[in-house]
């Protein structure tokens, strides 16, 4: 009984945490993207536009939720919540203060790489069920390009699981020591990238190319639909910040005991903001050059970060 | 040649399932067709295998409703053809009415006509490489370049009130003298202008992703673009060294010291650089110009309201932003122009499409289309 309490306790606050953290990520990349075009954002609703995404959250709700005459009704409807509720629960066992997460698994790290990534599937049914030949091919390049990507991040994360010896998140962080950042500079440049490729966002956005495939795979949602898929974007950016600040810059462990949250936060934000910069500076790659970076470029570096950590590990 | 979506090809994969062909409709109202353009695509997988552009969608009878027109009333008309370099279609539509009834230009006009074309020139670049980079996905450098056509946007409302459409060279001259200042102006933007463009050049031709997405794409080989007509900075991106401002001289260009970009590998970069070059070319132009502008009228003295040429026919033409624009007019006398015909260069730009596009990926046809640089107004009249 109490697990099913402790489930929906979790459940509860996990969704206001993607809710905020949406509204704080829309509001920050409008902001930092208008600071970096000499423009100003969101300004005129409320202080300094901070109405704005209340606003914008309500039109939201409360919009026609339309269904295409051509698509597949059924799977066309569920197919948000499955991009959806693998990255929410992926949430679920990055730790969020020194020694605790939500759930403390053996298998934890396992569990933030396979999960979130089951999103595919939501994302090749979308593209598919919408009958629609740009949601086609943006479901296609989608499932490509997700699957390619896996790969290069799941090498990165093994580094640190070697020189942690655990793959519990909480073990990782307590056994975090400082040299890691520089033993492990390569890993975290590769996990860093191949995250961004991972959540689908500039400059890898091209299952949702907008120049070309107007919106890829959900071209043709509305509505409540359309902003799951925009919460599981940013849902997967909060998780992929917070567990990057957590594992590999161990930020937890960076002022004593509970006060590591402070630096934690931070550091997810300042993670995040640069995913904002980096999608705002550049501009987007080719299908063939996405997959070049990915089997060429990325997986051969994250092997090499493997053997590095190889290496060291018998001397510690 | 068939328009028909469903003039889709079948093939048999190896194990024998039927493999169909994709076709895409790109547009009329589709993000990066920069106006109205329809493109069929057939994909295999992301590889285009045909493109077929489909025009017609901005088709507003421009060239007819001249007919019904007086000789000045058409000028307006004019500005609509290419929205975004309406300078041109003026000048070049006025230069053939000129050399129809025999008017003589008084220098000054002829000054002012230059340095306008040569703004226009700058502002209708920005616009192209601005586009060109959103087509790509990299929206800041669009937005950097449309800061640089604003301050251009901004003089030209100063000089004649509007912002797009300028109805500024008319028969004879032009329609306002340069307000106080406005040279000032004028100058210190030329100064800053080329401080924005190495920015430019810096952030989206050194950009590594920039250059892997327009480097190798769109090849066109010098002899095509001379066999379908191509001109402007899609012929000189292929290394054909054709401007009329050099190779047919009109208007006061011989007084100015400039010189004619080219590129050499007649991909999407080079189609790029050329109109990042033209940019500086355009403020020596605007210096020189500036600096040697006499006093004098700004219109042609005793020149009637009611233009009636004698019956005869004129053809001229000038170098727009996009390349080669003429005007043909036939005359019957009287006061409306008996047929008037634009040779529109994005017209004949835009037919390049399928040649240099098929084979490339559909992110590449976007890109493709962008170097070409059409505007539909001008396409379709």
């Amino acid at each position: 009984m109490s697990g099913l309490l402790g489930g929906i306790v979790f459940g509860l606050v996990g969704g206001v945490a993607i809710a905020l953290s949406t509204m704080v990520g829309v509001y920050g990349e409008r902001k930092i993207a208008a600071k970096i075009q000499r423009r100003f954002g969101p300004q005129e609703t409320g202080p300094y536009g901070l109405l704005q995404l209340p606003a914008d959250t309500l039109k939201m709700i409360l919009k026609e939720d339309i269904t295409p005459r051509q698509a597949d009704a059924r799977i066309f409807k569920i197919a948000p919540y499955f991009v959806f509720v693998p990255i929410a629960m992926g949430l679920v066992v990055i730790p969020v203060a020194a020694g605790w997460a939500a759930l403390d698994s053996s298998i934890g790290i396992l569990f933030f790489l396979a999960v979130p990534s089951l999103s595919v599937l939501g994302i090749l049914i979308a593209g598919w069920s919408s009958g629609n030949t740009y949601a086609t091919i943006g479901g296609m390049r989608g499932a490509a390009q997700m699957i390619s990507y896996e790969l290069p991040r799941t090498l990165s994360v093994l580094a640190v699981v070697i020189l942690a010896g655990s793959l519990r998140p909480v073990d990782v962080v307590q056994a975090w020591r400082w040299w890691w950042i520089p033993l492990n500079f390569i890993g975290i440049v590769v996990y860093y990238i191949s995250s961004i490729a991972e959540l689908n966002r500039g400059p890898f956005d091209i299952p949702e190319s907008e120049s070309e495939l107007v919106a890829g795979y959900f071209a043709d949602y509305a509505g409540i639909r359309w902003g799951i898929f925009m919460m599981s974007e940013y849902g997967g950016m909060l998780a992929a910040s917070l567990f990057g600040a957590a594992i590999f810059l161990g930020t937890l462990t960076w002022l004593p005991g509970p006060f590591g949250i402070i630096t934690f936060l931070l550091g997810t934000g300042v993670i995040g903001s640069s995913m904002i910069w980096v999608k705002w500076t550049f501009p987007r790659m080719r299908p063939d050059q996405l997959m070049t970076t990915a089997w060429k470029v990325l997986t051969p570096l994250a092997l090499v970060q493997l053997v590095i950590v190889g290496v060291v590990v018998p001397w510690l | 040649m068939t328009l028909e979506v469903e003039s889709r090809k079948e093939t048999l994969a190896e194990d024998g399932l039927p493999v169909e062909e994709l076709v895409v409709n790109v547009g009329p109202s589709h993000p990066s067709t920069h106006g109205v353009c329809r493109v069929i695509v057939h994909l295999d997988g992301e590889i285009v295998t045909r493109a077929e552009p489909v025009i017609g969608y901005l088709h507003r009878g421009i060239e007819k409703m001249c007919e019904n027109r007086t000789y000045l009333q058409v000028v307006p008309l004019t500005d609509r053809l290419d929205y975004v370099g309406s300078m041109y279609a003026n000048w070049a539509y006025c230069r053939a009415v000129e050399r129809l009834a025999g008017i003589r230009v008084p220098e000054r006009a002829e000054y002012l006509r230059v340095i306008v074309c040569e703004m226009q020139r700058i502002a209708s670049h920005m616009m192209s490489l601005g586009s060109a980079a959103a087509d790509t996905g990299a929206a800041t450098m669009f937005i950097y370049a449309f800061d640089e056509r604003e301050t251009i946007v901004e003089l030209f409302e100063d000089l004649c009130g509007a912002r797009l459409t300028y109805n500024y060279v008319r028969p004879g001259g032009v329609s306002f003298d340069i307000p106080e200042g406005w040279t000032d102006r004028l100058l210190e933007f030329c100064r800053t202008h080329r401080v924005a463009l190495r920015e430019m050049d810096k952030l989206w031709f050194g950009n590594v992703i920039a250059r892997g997405r327009m480097k190798g794409i769109g090849v066109l080989a010098a002899d095509d673009a001379v066999a379908w007509g191509a001109s402007g900075p899609v012929a000189r991106g292929s290394g054909v060294n054709w401007d009329l401002r050099k190779h047919d001289p009109y208007s006061v260009y011989p007084r100015f010291d400039f010189d004619i970009p080219t590129g050499s590998a007649g991909d999407v970069y080079d189609r790029a650089r050329v109109r990042l070059y033209e940019c500086y070319e355009s403020c020596r132009i605007i210096e020189q110009a500036v600096a040697q502008m006499p006093g004098g009228p700004i219109k042609a003295e005793g020149l009637q309201r009611l233009i009636a040429p004698r019956p005869g026919d004129a053809y001229d033409h000038i170098e727009s932003a996009r390349g080669s624009l003429g005007v043909y007019i036939v005359s019957e006398g009287g006061p409306r122009p008996h047929r008037v015909k634009f040779r529109s260069p994005a017209f004949c730009n835009l037919a390049l499409l399928p040649l240099i596009a098929e084979g490339h990926m559909l992110s590449d046809l976007v890109v493709c289309l962008g170097s070409l640089d059409p505007v539909f107004g001008e396409v379709d009249r």
